[in-house]
């Protein structure tokens, strides 16, 4: 019998959309309606079976996997819990607290997209707002590094762009659309006006923005690859409109420069907020990687790259965080949560995964999972299991479970090791 | 592994990231064919293609100072000259350099490498 579930939220970017209508036909998606190619992947591909766990790719009772992935934590000198992002805040929370019974480091994919960002909201503060603030009052948009048509593919019409808001009744002709980037991407294209900086050029053409709205000259012609007219047009813009937003992604924060492209950034909000009312966000990737900066900082007071060797614990992006613990070869087992590590980070991060004993906790059985010494194929949140998820403008939704779940979910499974790790 | 074509190797910037493709093959499954596809590619702007005497759909190497990598060539017009594009994945991660300069981030965008045909 076929029944429809409404109002699911869409985990797979920090969107969170939260309109999805699933139809289901004893316990398998067979329509997804409202969602954008990415979720329609998400939902469409999701097998909800129960399946094994695998123990160096063999099939292996829960118990069994259990116990051995509680081993080689507890029987590792330097443990890495990595990953957190595409789950729940609850199974977030769990694994803070594995990490401190461990003494291990954690860490989020944070450190791999706005790590720097969260790095430049300590220095400067965070001119934050909700999505909802900008659909109905925001009429200059400016993305800058990032490409929403291809990583939020709703983000547009749901919270930028296109919607009628009660300030601005208009909709799309009510908002000016300015995108920066180094190439012309397809967000570039549907822009009102597009500036193409050079690589690298972020910086400077933010510190020429600042200058400019500071009412100060410059004597240069070009700043980051932009004329100095065309910035100053710019600036004229930022000054004059009602309500000014700068959504920016990893183009600044991967970039030459990281987290001083976002503090000058941010920098140029707080100028600019003398002059009228102006907010900046970053665009999340994945479905939960708010929600882990989150977590993280309630439980330890710092958003990711945290060490709990001393018994607390202690911040250190460049040395606690997972490209550097991994490259420099310091730690010696490594528990990846709801994440693929293998396929997203630089390959000599890669090559000491491949040396050490690895526990995999995931849906899918991804390059990480193939490889692992443990995989638990675990339930789908929002999916098969309910939840906690912090939207990229840090708002929390509560996640449902359309669906009837048969494989534990991470939460019971990080439960499930801690008590294990405990009995060792 | 492909050979690099002899001629003369161009110095480009590398920058890496999501693409529909990519993203779409990532929930087919990353062991699956059709994603190393996806993300086995290097985009490039026509003047650069007809600089490296390659046809769309050919092999470049490219080269970093952490790596080498192989991929096949498509055009990006909306490319600057000597920028070129790779979608996020093991590909273009042979190339990321993995210094992070204390922030935990490596630099997944703005690698210089030389590129040049592969034979």
């Amino acid at each position: 019998m076929l029944t429809k579930a409404k109002d699911v939220v869409c985990t797979f970017c920090g969107c969170l959309c939260d309109d999805i209508i699933l139809t289901l036909d004893e316990n398998r998606i067979v329509r997804v309606e409202r969602a954008c190619a990415n979720g329609m992947g998400l939902f469409k591909n999701y097998n909800p079976d129960l399946l094994s766990p695998k123990i160096r790719g063999k099939e292996a009772s829960w118990e069994k996997a259990i116990k051995e992935a509680s081993e080689i934590l507890s029987s590792a000198k330097y443990p890495l819990i990595y990953g957190l992002s595409s789950t729940s805040s609850e199974a977030q929370r769990v694994s803070v607290k594995l990490a401190e019974a461990l003494g291990a480091s954690i860490d989020s994919t944070s450190s791999v997209c706005h790590g720097p960002t969260g790095l430049a909201m300590q220095f400067v503060g965070e001119p934050t707002c909700t999505l909802g603030e900008i659909k109905n009052r925001a009429d200059l948009l400016i993305f800058w590094g990032c490409n929403p048509i291809v990583s939020h593919s709703r983000h547009f019409a749901r919270y930028s762009v296109m919607p009628k808001g009660r300030f601005v009744q208009d909709g799309r002709k009510g908002r000016k659309m300015v995108v920066i980037d180094v190439r012309l991407t397809q967000t570039a294209r549907v822009a009102d006006v597009f500036l193409q900086v050079k690589p690298g050029g972020d910086f400077e053409l933010l510190v020429a923005l600042k200058a400019l709205v500071k009412g100060k000259s410059l004597d240069a012609v070009e700043a980051g690859g932009i004329s100095t007219k065309v910035l100053q047009e710019l600036v004229t813009d930022m000054k004059a409109c009602r309500y000014g937003m700068i959504f920016f992604g990893m183009g600044l924060t991967m970039t030459k420069g990281r987290d001083l492209n976002v503090r000058e950034l941010f920098s140029l909000v707080k100028e600019l907020n003398d002059h009228t009312k102006f907010s900046a966000l970053p665009m999340r990737g994945h479905g939960n990687v708010t929600g882990a900066d989150q977590v993280m900082s309630w439980l330890c007071g710092y958003p990711f790259a945290v060490n709990f060797s001393k018994g607390y614990p202690r911040y250190g992006p460049g040395e606690f965080s997972v490209v550097d613990l991994l490259c420099n070869k310091e730690t010696d087992a490594l528990l990846v949560l709801a994440s693929d590590p293998v396929a997203h980070l630089p390959s000599k991060a890669v090559d000491h995964i491949m040396e050490i004993p690895t526990i995999v906790i995931d849906p899918a059985e991804s390059l990480s999972a193939k490889k692992a010494t443990v995989y638990f194929p675990t339930a789908m949140y929002g999916v098969d299991c309910e939840g906690t998820a912090y939207r990229m403008d840090g708002v929390p939704l509560r996640l449902k479970a359309p669906m009837k779940g048969n494989r534990p979910s991470d939460e019971e499974v990080l439960e499930a090791i801690l008590e294990g790790v405990r009995r060792c | 592994m492909s050979k690099e074509k002899n001629g003369k190797e161009i110095v480009c910037t590398m920058i890496s990231g999501r693409t529909l493709e990519q993203a779409k093959e990532m929930h087919s499954g990353k062991n699956s064919k059709s994603y190393s596809e996806a993300v086995g590619k290097v985009y490039v702007s026509p003047l650069l293609l007809n600089e490296l005497g390659l046809a769309e759909g050919e092999k470049i190497v490219l080269k970093s100072s952490f790596g080498r990598a192989e991929a096949r060539a498509y055009v990006d017009p909306g490319l600057p000259h000597f920028v070129v594009f790779i979608p996020m994945g093991p590909v273009a991660n042979l190339l990321v350099g993995y210094e992070t300069e204390g922030t935990g981030m490596p630099s997944f965008k703005g690698v210089q490498v030389e590129v040049c045909g592969a034979c």
